[in-house]
């Protein structure tokens, strides 16, 4: 099992690369804890567990460990690659800084409470004595928060740029990701591929990193860029092209979702970002760049598919459809998914979507195409040689 | 015609009623309420507004709720759960938060100054029914027809309305409109309802009552209207270039025609973070007021909470960005609003240390006010403390638009602000109605919507952690969020029991409650020198101040509060 084995390294890579950055920043002459111990990386992983424990106690969640296990819950504790972890750093720090806040005032307030209440046997006549305040008082206890301050400060800034100034070590794979109401379009200019909504990237190893850069725009409402194990979010904004990056150290697939509001569908325009091993990768680009092949036994599937249109809005290489308004066909057969990942992609939900889109996916833009059954089933095995 | 008595004697049947006449009757009643230019009514109208459409977009929030129990949820459909999201949010910051606000503040200000009434009465009448008829033009969409194009009619852009989403190429029929018109005419009520407040606490303060002499309360009144005066405006004016772009074709927002999308989000949250300020200032005040009289102490530090509160309101200007950290801002932008944003927690810091100071030492006596006011304390201390992981913009980029938002700003407008406005019911509904709120029910509210409370916001912090985006009307099994959002549903229904046992509560103790009395909680500001409830002119002789508590004073001759201040 060579996913496993690299699995195992991986693991200790990244604690051993969180200590260092930690190091780093020590050494770098900032105040800020050092937080990176090993004692507290178990703790938290222990935390995680039994947090984990109860949410995945429910049936649908998926635990093994290999390149097609789908990573459907996602915790942003648990972060895959550079930038999360450089995001989780400082989400630890803020959340102790914050932990010891609580503790320290809910424990004064708790004190106080339990502490001067009246007692039944205090007399009601008199009064405690009356105290106006203490300039001084006053002074001393400002002064922590402005440090707090100033620390969590300085902790935004160093990641802020680190993230967003990043030098990348080795060329980074560019996608290009256009938000659309409600999926994703995507292209990799290097290898001249258009796809949709399932975003194959290369695994990033310690001695081969694969940084990944985005560019994202939007071709109508503003979107969100957000899966939370491999990186923050990132808005998708029309009148902007914003970047950002993921370098994603362990296989798997990545669920997100969009996070801004952008119409009915909102809900279903999910993400998939399936991590593989390089090779893996290499075969999805090498099948992606070949165009399909032109089976004869689908022809009437395919003039079914350009008599009704369909040609308008998506695209197929090799052929008259050279839609743009609705995902790229070409490689259809390749994606796991249909509707942006409202349902698998298998012959059931391909008839119920080709049917009426509005069952699976209601207030989705592709109309219901009043197509008869004999025409779903012709261009259903049409579609099926999409490969 | 002197004295008008040749008309009366003319024909006085042909005359309508003239106000007062039907004093007693249903119409007079009513008459009284829709005429009325007294402070206090206005105010009692702005709350019960304000209540109304809380139980209105309450029952919205079940609704959500209900939707979102189960994964792959059935009880409304995707259109359903945008309207109701987006009416949820708008009603419950503009016609619940406002109007309780400004109830609140007009019923006390002038009674806490030693005033008579409003600097501007009428204007004072104008501001609340502009709020109240806007409120009620909101609602209309839900009925107000199918709209131009067969759309949906009920605004569906969520309550800030992200542009170009509004825009009439992706909002079709006439939803936006409803949105955009009604907050408008809000915005107006409030900023002249503000301006009213402002000239009533510069110029309407009694004798002796110079500025470091009045009570927190009307300071942060004060401190509030001028929020209130500055950051509505560039509200008002975004609504107008919406609706110039959805009617005339200006494109303000509309990047394909060469507008900036990220223009109605500076508009939007210049306005829309003081707002939070607007909001959470006025429980501040009633906490200010709660806390010391139910200690037995004075306000500790007095200078300094002003000094906190108006610095609140300057930071409060210039920490709009951080709901933007997401938007693509540079390094720099990003960083600066980052460190406004937790510059803020400085003086808030020092409001809580200075509130705990004062229960220091005192006698503190758990009366439903303070009771309310130490789940405050704690409360908003959480939610204090997750504003400050969502200002640390690193750690926002993660937790931005998911569910750990949504619990922070509740955690923010219910576990903050309404259980400020709870303790403001149970301190003030004695003055108010001069019979005092059931003690039982209180308690029975209390827990109810503290466990309730519970229940519901704070598994959403961790749905967000896994996480589980704002606005998604369904979701997919396995993604590990069935669990809290369970929980979350099961607390929101328990909250509304909390809320049935506050209104029974409300409308039983009004006539079968304990008589209250001029002065129940043996308090030290002014609006207890009157009778319960006050009458129209306030005081019968305008009262005069030498001290911040000048009730004090009265009681304790031997030790009067002029002498140390």
């Amino acid at each position: 099992m060579k996913s496993l084995e690299h699995l195992a390294c991986q693991d200790k890579d990244v604690t051993e690369g969180a200590c260092g950055v930690l190091r780093l920043v020590h050494r770098s002459g900032f105040v800020i804890p050092p937080v990176g111990s090993a004692l507290r990386d178990r703790a938290e992983k222990l935390f995680w567990r039994v947090f984990l424990l109860l949410t995945a106690a429910l049936p649908g969640t998926i635990n093994a460990q290999t390149a097609d296990q789908v990573r459907s819950v996602q915790n942003i504790f648990e972060p895959v690659g550079a930038p999360a972890e450089m995001l989780h750093r400082t989400s630890i720090l803020v959340l102790l800084i914050c932990l010891g806040i609580f503790v320290i005032v809910g424990g004064l307030l708790l004190y106080a409470v339990v502490r001067y209440r009246r007692r039944t046997t205090d007399d009601d006549e008199t009064e405690p004595p009356q105290v106006y305040g203490s300039t001084a008082i006053e002074l001393a206890w400002t002064v922590p928060p402005i440090l707090i301050v100033v620390v969590l400060a300085l902790a935004t800034a160093r990641t802020v740029g680190e993230i967003n100034n990043t030098k990348f070590i080795g060329d980074p794979l560019q996608i290009r990701i256009v938000g659309h109401r409600f999926w994703w379009e995507l292209h990799y200019p290097k290898y001249n591929i258009t796809t949709a909504n399932e975003i194959h990237v290369p695994v990033s190893y310690l001695s081969t990193p694969r940084p990944i850069e985005l560019t994202l725009a939007s071709a109508d409402v503003v979107h969100g860029f957000w899966v939370p194990e491999l990186s923050g979010k990132e808005w998708l904004v029309p009148d902007r092209e914003n970047k950002w990056w993921i370098q994603p150290s362990i296989l798997g697939i990545y669920l997100g979702n969009c996070t801004v509001l952008c119409g009915l569908q909102h809900a279903n325009m999910l993400i998939r970002v399936i991590v593989e091993s390089p090779e893996d990768f290499d075969r999805w680009v090498t099948r992606q760049q070949r165009p399909p092949t032109l089976d004869p036994n689908v022809e009437e599937g395919r003039r079914a598919f350009t008599a009704n249109s369909c040609g308008s809005c998506h695209r197929i290489e090799g052929t008259t459809s050279n839609g743009i308004f609705g995902p790229d066909l070409t490689h259809f057969m390749s994606r796991q998914t249909l509707g942006a990942g409202v349902a698998p992609n298998d012959d059931k939900n391909l008839r119920s979507w080709l049917r009426d889109p509005q069952v699976l996916k209601p207030g989705c833009l592709m109309p219901e195409m009043k197509l008869d059954t004999q025409q779903v089933e012709q261009i259903v095995a049409y579609l099926k040689t999409l490969n | 015609m002197p004295n008008g008595t040749t008309i009366t004697d003319a024909g006085a049947e042909l005359l309508p009623a003239r106000p007062g006449e039907e004093r007693g009757t249903l119409t007079g009643w009513v008459q009284d309420l829709v005429y009325t230019v007294d402070h206090k009514k206005l105010g009692m109208l702005y709350i019960g507004t304000g209540l109304f459409f809380f139980v209105v977009a309450g029952i919205m929030a079940l609704l959500i709720r209900a939707q979102l129990a189960f994964p792959n949820g059935r009880v409304l459909t995707p259109q359903e759960f945008n309207g109701f999201i987006t009416v949820h949010g708008t009603v419950m910051i503009f016609w619940v938060a406002m109007p309780l606000v400004f109830g609140m503040i007009n019923y006390l200000v002038p009674l806490m100054i030693g005033a008579r009434d409003m600097a501007f009465p009428r204007l004072n009448a104008f501001s609340f029914w502009l709020t109240f008829f806007s409120g009620f033009l909101l609602l209309f969409s839900f009925v107000g027809g199918p709209g131009l194009y067969g759309a949906g009619s009920a605004p569906d852009a969520g309550w800030f309305a992200i542009a170009p989403l509004t825009s009439p190429a992706f909002s079709k029929g006439p939803s936006i409109d409803y949105w955009s018109l009604s907050v408008l005419v809000s915005g107006i009520g409030s900023i002249t309802g503000g301006v009213n407040i402002m000239v009533t606490i510069i110029c309407y303060r009694t004798k002796g009552m110079t500025l470091h002499r009045m009570p927190l309360f009307v300071w942060l009144a004060l401190v509030t209207m001028f929020l209130v005066v500055v950051f509505l405006p560039p509200l008002s004016a975004a609504q107008i270039m919406l609706t110039l772009e959805r009617y005339l074709g200006a494109k303000f927002f509309e990047a394909q025609a060469g507008g900036s999308a990220i223009l109605w989000q500076h508009f939007f949250w210049i306005f829309g973070h003081p707002e939070v300020y607007i909001l959470v200032l006025p429980a501040f005040a009633t906490i200010s007021e709660v806390v010391p009289v139910f200690s037995r102490k004075p306000i500790f530090g007095y200078p300094m909470m002003v000094a906190a509160s108006i610095l609140i309101g300057f930071i409060s200007a210039g920490v709009w960005a951080h709901h933007m950290f997401t938007v693509g801002m540079n390094s720099f932008g990003v960083t600066f609003f980052a460190m406004a944003t937790l510059a803020i927690s400085v003086p808030t810091g020092i409001k809580i240390f200075n509130w705990l100071a004062t229960m220091y030492g005192g006698k503190i006596r758990l009366e439903l006010p303070m009771i309310f006011a130490i789940a405050f304390l704690f409360q908003f201390l959480i939610a204090g403390l997750t504003g400050i992981m969502l200002g640390v913009a690193p750690f926002d980029w993660q937790l931005n638009d998911s569910y750990f938002v949504i619990a922070h700003f509740h955690y923010v407008i219910v576990g903050g602000i309404l259980y400020g406005v709870f303790a403001f019911f149970y301190y003030w509904y004695p003055k108010a109605f001069g019979r005092m709120l059931d003690k039982k029910l209180g308690l029975w509210h209390f827990w109810l919507f503290t466990i309730g409370f519970h229940l519901t916001f704070d598994p959403q912090h961790f749905a967000g952690i896994l996480g589980m985006p704002r606005r998604i009307y369904t979701y997919q099994p396995g993604r590990g969020w069935e669990l809290w959002n369970l929980i979350s549903t099961i607390g929101a229904f328990v909250q509304a029991a909390g809320v049935v046992c506050f209104t029974v509560n409300l409308l039983w103790s009004a006539w079968k409650g304990k008589i209250a009395g001029d002065d129940p909680w043996d308090a030290w500001t002014l609006e207890w020198t009157t009778t319960s409830p006050p009458p129209e002119y306030n005081f019968e002789k305008l009262p005069e101040v030498r001290s911040r508590r000048p009730l004090w004073d009265l009681k304790h001759p031997e030790d009067p509060d002029w002498k140390f201040e």
